[in-house]
């Protein structure tokens, strides 16, 4: 794999310098316009009381282009919303989202997500399911169709094109989702837990095969997930989020060397060592988080 | 090209070599022979609650536990039809009886359907309106809407646009609501998804609300057409010329109870047959459902 294309964000926001930063500076490259770019996001939510919710306070966050960026942070402290608001689904309440240096407005066809819960449409077939995006982007019906097929079977799913969701493990569905995002060719990559529902060999076989389509693909990627462990193995970056609202406390350039075998990496010392200094700072987060659901339970 | 679908394959063809083909097919055999023993016993059993139902009404009539004045008699039921049949009603032949009260009940329904469905999606899709809207269309709803009937009787007169119009507003509203419900219920992880792969506000409409409120609005199409059937009779009830309302409101005034439990076995084997046809409709529109979930219509 392209090891040397790999890019490491240079352009950390001031505020996060401070942040534990571990990168050998002579890793980072020159200065490039980053393809995504959060500066101080905050996010408030209308709850059904009446009152608002801050979901993200002051999220500064840029990706650069090729980087493969990890979210992690305890539950709901605002990774998904993170995400939506980078796919133009939702709109900050203050400071700006900017991909590919424009703010966004709306969804953008140069950006894939794969969503935390099953989006694929259950009235499509496992065919009609991933030629959807082709065929809403306009690609005529045979191609789209012909595309399908090969996105199809290079996850694993062939002589399942005439199945309806239903009839898929919860597993085969998510093959079905990375497939309908993939065949889009997206620039911009965004992943919500995409492997949290599978079973771990299936899913280390997904994490090789993310991070070669990754690499084929070029595209920059945020990959929000709970373990830690997956982050590392996959990642340039691991970004480490407070529990809610949301701010980012640490980031950690992941210098393990490229292509990486996600089932070995883990017995690599650098991984235990960066696994390690991580969850130092994880823990107290995911303990705080859980201090409060004990609490308003 | 990767690990992965060896792998998944290998996994495959594992699970279909394993066991051999003959256990394969007993196990098959076997089971579509339960399914059939089933089959016949549930069909036999109901023909049987057929015969001991119509039986013991006859037999109850002639032992006198029964005044067939009142309830009618089976036997005379059939005479009534046969009479129908053969010499045709006092309106005229009985197909075209038929013929009027169907044509009535079914542009009733399709008039009401079309309606329904499109207030249904643009007050789901437009909050605004839903909000402005709802209490009219709450208020309206309460209504009991057969009293329209005579209205519309005056200002539509006797012939069969009354009908049409009683059958179209019962429909409407069952349609509409669950058009509405339909619509609104349609998940947002979806609508979301279909964004983000690039879909137009049509494509969304087509690909993603329409087949999610479909469910809606197909379970909503099998009580509508007997409301339509309902307002076209209730309809003819009113004041007619022609229609089996009119069959059934005649015997009644004539205390020919035969002939109204006649004309109500005509308007259940239309309501049968419509029933027929809406199941076959569905099961084509929510062919992706889990089967579980439409197998067992009553
Ligand atoms: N539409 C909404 N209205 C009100 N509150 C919301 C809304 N969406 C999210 N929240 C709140 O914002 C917080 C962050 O939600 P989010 O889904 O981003 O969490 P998350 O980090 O993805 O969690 P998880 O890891 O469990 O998926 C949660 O506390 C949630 O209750
Ligand atoms: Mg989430």
């Amino acid at each position: 794999m392209q090891d040397s294309q790999r890019k490491i964000s240079p352009s950390l926001s001031p505020a996060l310098h401070s942040a534990a930063q571990e990168a050998p500076s002579d890793r980072l490259p020159k200065e490039s316009t980053p393809v995504i770019e959060l500066r101080r996001v905050t996010k408030r939510f209308l709850t059904p009381g009446g009152q608002t919710y801050t979901a993200l306070r002051d999220l500064s966050l840029t990706v650069a282009p090729g980087e493969f960026c990890a979210l992690i942070g305890p539950t709901g402290c605002g990774k998904s919303t993170t995400l939506s608001l980078i796919a133009g689904l939702d709109t900050p309440s203050a400071g700006s989202v900017l991909v590919m240096g424009e703010e966004v407005h709306g969804t953008d066809p140069r950006i894939g997500y794969v969503f935390q819960t099953d989006a694929v449409f259950p009235w499509k077939n496992v065919l009609s399911n991933v030629a959807a995006g082709p065929l809403f982007r306009g690609v005529p019906k045979r191609e789209a169709l012909e595309r399908a097929r090969a996105w199809i079977a290079r996850v694993g799913l062939a002589g399942f094109e005439d199945r309806y969701p239903h009839q898929l493990s919860g597993g085969m569905r998510k093959r079905v989702a990375l497939a309908q995002t993939f065949i889009n060719e997206p620039q911009i990559l965004l992943m919500d837990e995409p492997f949290s529902a599978l079973d771990v060999q299936t899913r280390t076989l997904m994490e090789n095969e993310l991070l070669q389509l990754w690499s084929a693909l070029s595209a920059s990627v945020v990959f929000v997930t709970h373990d830690l462990e997956e982050a590392i193995a996959l990642a340039d970056r691991v970004c480490v989020l407070t529990a809610g609202p949301a701010t980012v406390k640490g980031i950690y350039t992941i210098d393990l060397p490229r292509p990486r075998n996600v089932a070995e990496i883990r017995f690599d010392p650098r991984f235990v060592q960066l696994y390690h200094d991580i969850w130092e700072d994880l823990r107290d987060e995911v303990m705080i988080s859980y201090e409060r659901a004990k609490q308003s339970s | 090209m990767n690990g992965l679908s060896n792998l998944l394959e290998q996994g495959q063809s594992d699970g279909a070599a394993n066991p051999t083909q003959e256990t394969d097919s007993a196990i098959l055999a076997a089971l579509t022979r339960r399914r059939r023993r089933r089959r016949w016993l549930i069909n036999a059993l109901r023909l049987l609650l057929l015969v001991l139902l119509i039986g013991g009404w006859e037999l109850g009539t002639r032992l006198g536990l029964i005044d067939p004045f009142f309830w009618g008699r089976p036997s005379g039921i059939w005479q009534q039809l046969v009479t129908w049949v053969v010499h045709g009603t006092a309106q005229g032949p009985l197909w075209v009886q038929i013929a009027v009260t169907l044509e009535e009940a079914l542009l009733g329904f399709l008039i009401g359907v079309v309606l329904g469905i499109s207030f249904g999606v643009l007050l789901g899709r437009n909050t605004f309106l839903a909000e402005l809207l709802g209490p009219y269309i709450k208020a309206a709803n309460s209504i009991p809407r057969v009293t329209l009937a005579p209205l519309f009787a005056i200002g539509l007169g006797l012939g069969s646009q009354s009908k049409i119009a009683l059958a179209v507003v019962l429909v409407f509203f069952i349609v509409f609501f669950n058009a509405f419900q339909g619509v609104r219920e349609v998940d947002r992880n979806l609508l979301a998804n279909a964004r983000i792969l690039g879909a137009n506000r049509w494509q969304l409409f087509r690909e993603v609300i329409l087949p999610s409120a479909l469910t809606w609005i197909i379970a909503s199409l099998h009580t509508s057409f007997s409301f339509a059937l309902v307002g076209a009779v209730v309809g003819e009830f009113v004041g007619s010329i022609e229609g089996i309302g009119l069959m059934i409101q005649n015997a009644g005034a004539t205390f020919n109870a035969n002939g109204v439990f006649a004309a109500m076995l005509i308007l259940a084997a239309v309501a049968l047959l419509s029933e027929i046809v809406i199941t076959a409709l569905e099961r084509r529109l929510l062919r992706w459902r889990p089967t579980a979930l439409s197998e067992v219509t009553l």
